[in-house]
């Protein structure tokens, strides 16, 4: 055998513990160590949903802006100058965007997420990597177009003058909810739709009729107040009310709604990622 | 440098066929929960189909291992199992190492991302680190052959092209362990030489591989042990030229033994061939490179006047590697047996295919492309390599005088 240098790093490696492939045993452990190994991989499947998206498009990296600009102009109008919603104080386009801001994050984060697997069978029947990599790219690659629009609403802060406020250091804590809202639904939606194909198609509707359960048209205080804590139970209820205290100061600091939100969180993300686990151990099969 | 890097115990892989549908659909889901207590209990059978059983191996470090076998024996299976793509029903494998799977060219690809873009992409795939990429990137592009359109989007890439890149980046994976499934069966000749090439030289740096094919001449040039694997497990192991023999004469004997069966009847043609060879015992098996007689059996209508009998031999690859002819041959009706006694045929193991033709004063009478083809298991006694040794297999004595 030579000793060339690829050769001289073997015996280093034989001397870790061998790779054990076995039945699934433990499917629920998640693979935090393994997710590490190939964060690599993490990056470059972001990088390549991003670069995806906006090559060959005329609109681009626009798209990001106008589509909840575009959506705040059609609420202003509608919700908010013709059926007087209530917008707690706010111009109605502050009112409006600062949910839609986080809003839009979910709902095309939860689009990705679906098909994420789906869309990557050929790849996962061909090489090993932990699955929870792809579900988890697409979750991380909408900030981008969070941030797109996060510009966007800057400009509009200023252009209504609107103060800086201490709340604006909680921005991090609601999108980090946002994020794991994201994550703990596109886990679900994923793995429901690696088995279950038309589940893709449900997803619009899906999106659809929680926007409306969400207090993205409408503020949250039109909801009794003893009802509140059912309405909590929509994790994105406590997430937009978290965006539009800590952005623009409307309401008081949303205690008890945020919380049953962010305990929902946690239940969706625990039982996704189980859920997610327990499909991956069948998924190339499968797929 | 004989340490274990693979190890299977018992492994098994088991897959449910048969009634269940390929993609559920939710609705279905929930209308058939909905239709359950009106519905007759069916007596539900789930097929199953165990694509590998209690498959157990020890793979040393270096080795060179080919896993032949017919089409859904179990070989991609194996491979996905100790890839880690599939998980496996039974047993255990431990895997001293880092693995790479070649399991398909091109994985990873993405048609609207440029040459150069998919190349990171694929690598990254494939478990290569980004500083490895980078480092290689010259090289894989030279090797592909594809510089110029290194920053065109990929889907402006022929498919050779595609193949060449693809292939590129496969080839520079440097892991411990390298798992190949049939890939080198795609392209041209000239980039399966290259290929083929790239193989051998990895192998050389000492790393272990585990090589799946169809075309026995690259198990037999690149492994030095073959497993098997028929119906799930593994059926013979041991040297690959040992293997690779016996898994040709197992293939062809089920086949018809010489006959010109579908041909017209009744008119005058070759009917058959043998090789009167003691060695295998198989008539169209050739184990020796001694004397050797080959028997052409014709049958004619008609009595034949100044007829002449040509022979010719090809190898695998369609080079012609002897022909003779004889003259003048004067036969009555009937079936008669045309031998060629050769006092030696020393040939390097592979396929070979007669031809033989009969003519006569009026014209051509016969010309037949012999099946099945000639089987040659000799033990090649200058270099295991074709490259190097050439096509005949001649034991030569040496002196210096």
């Amino acid at each position: 055998m030579s000793a060339t240098n690829p050769a001289a790093e073997i015996p280093v490696l034989a001397r870790m513990a061998p790779l054990r492939i076995a039945p699934p045993s433990r499917w629920w452990a998640i693979p935090f160590r393994e997710l590490w190994d190939f964060r690599e991989l993490l990056y470059f499947f972001v990088w390549r949903d991003i670069k995806v998206r906006y090559k060959q498009t005329a609109i681009g990296a626009a798209w990001a802006v106008l589509q909840p600009f575009l959506t705040m102009l059609v609420f202003s109008l509608f919700f908010g100058k013709l059926a007087h919603i209530p917008s707690q104080g706010l111009p109605y386009p502050i009112f409006y965007y600062s949910a839609l801001l986080p809003w839009m994050y979910f709902a095309t984060a939860l689009q990705s997420a679906t098909s994420a697997i789906v869309d990557n069978q050929r790849v996962i029947t061909k090489v090993y990597f932990p699955r929870l990599t792809l579900p988890l790219s697409t979750v991380l690659a909408g900030l981008v177009d969070f941030g797109i629009s996060f510009l966007m609403f800057a400009a509009m802060m200023v252009y209504y003058r609107m103060p800086v406020r201490a709340t604006m250091l909680w921005l991090p804590a609601f999108l980090l909810l946002a994020v794991l809202t994201a994550l703990g639904v596109g886990l679900w939606l994923s793995a429901l739709n690696a088995i279950y194909r038309d589940v893709k198609y449900v997803m619009p509707f899906l999106v659809q009729f929680w926007m409306f359960a969400s207090p993205v048209a409408y503020p949250s205080s039109l909801v009794p107040a003893k009802w509140q804590w059912l309405y909590g139970l929509n994790p994105m209820a406590g997430v937009i009310e978290g965006f539009r205290w800590s952005l623009a100061g409307s309401g008081h600091a949303p205690g008890r709604l945020v919380l049953v939100s962010a305990g929902m969180v946690l239940l969706t993300l625990l039982s996704g990622l189980a859920y997610f686990q327990k499909m991956e151990t069948t998924v190339s099969d499968v797929v | 440098m004989s340490e274990t890097v693979i190890r299977a115990e018992g492994l098994g892989k088991r897959f449910r066929v048969g009634e269940r549908e390929r993609y559920l659909a939710l609705r279905d889901l929930i209308t058939r929960t909905l239709a359950k207590p009106f519905r007759r209990e069916r007596k539900r059978q789930t097929d199953y189909l165990w694509a590998l059983r209690d498959v157990t191996f020890e793979i040393k470090q270096g080795e060179v291992v080919g896993l032949i076998g017919r089409n859904g024996a179990g070989k991609s299976t194996l491979l996905k199992v100790l890839s880690r793509i599939t998980r496996p029903t039974a047993g255990y494998a431990e895997i001293h190492g880092r693995v790479g799977s070649l399991l398909e060219v091109g994985t990873g690809f993405h048609p609207e991302l440029t040459g150069r873009e998919n190349v990171y992409l694929s690598g990254a795939i494939l478990g290569m680190r980004h500083a490895e990429i980078s480092r290689k990137f010259d090289e894989m592009v030279a090797f592909s052959g594809v510089e110029r359109f290194i920053d065109t989007p990929l889907k402006h890439f022929s498919t050779g092209m595609q193949m060449r890149l693809a292939f590129a980046v496969a080839a520079h994976l440097d892991p411990e362990i390298l798992l190949v499934d049939e890939v080198l069966a795609v392209g041209d000749l000239e980039f399966q030489k290259k290929c083929l090439g790239k193989m051998e030289e990895v192998s050389r740096t000492g790393r272990t591989i585990v090589f799946v094919s169809h075309q026995m001449n690259q198990i037999r040039r690149l492994c030095e042990r073959a497993f098997w694997i028929e119906g799930g497990q593994i059926y013979r192991t041991g040297l690959a030229n040992q293997i690779v023999g016996a898994y040709e004469a197992d293939m062809s004997s089920g086949a018809s033994s010489g006959d010109n069966g579908n041909r017209a009847a009744g008119k005058t043609r070759f009917v058959r061939w043998t090789i009167e060879d003691e060695e295998s015992g198989v008539p169209n098996i050739l184990a020796s490179t001694g004397r050797v007689r080959v028997a052409f059996g014709v049958q004619l209508s008609a009595p034949l006047r100044m007829g002449v009998h040509g022979v010719s031999l090809y190898n695998g690859d369609r080079n012609l590697i002897w022909g003779t002819a004889v003259y003048n041959l004067e036969l009555p009706v009937g079936t008669h047996s045309l031998v060629h006694e050769l006092p030696s045929l020393p040939l390097r193991p592979g396929p070979y295919t007669w031809r033989v033709t009969l003519w006569d004063e009026h014209g051509l009478l016969d010309d037949w492309q012999c099946v099945p083809e000639m089987l040659v298991t000799t033990e090649p006694v200058t270099h295991p390599r074709d490259e190097w040794a050439g096509v005949l297999n001649i034991p030569a004595a040496f002196s210096v005088e």
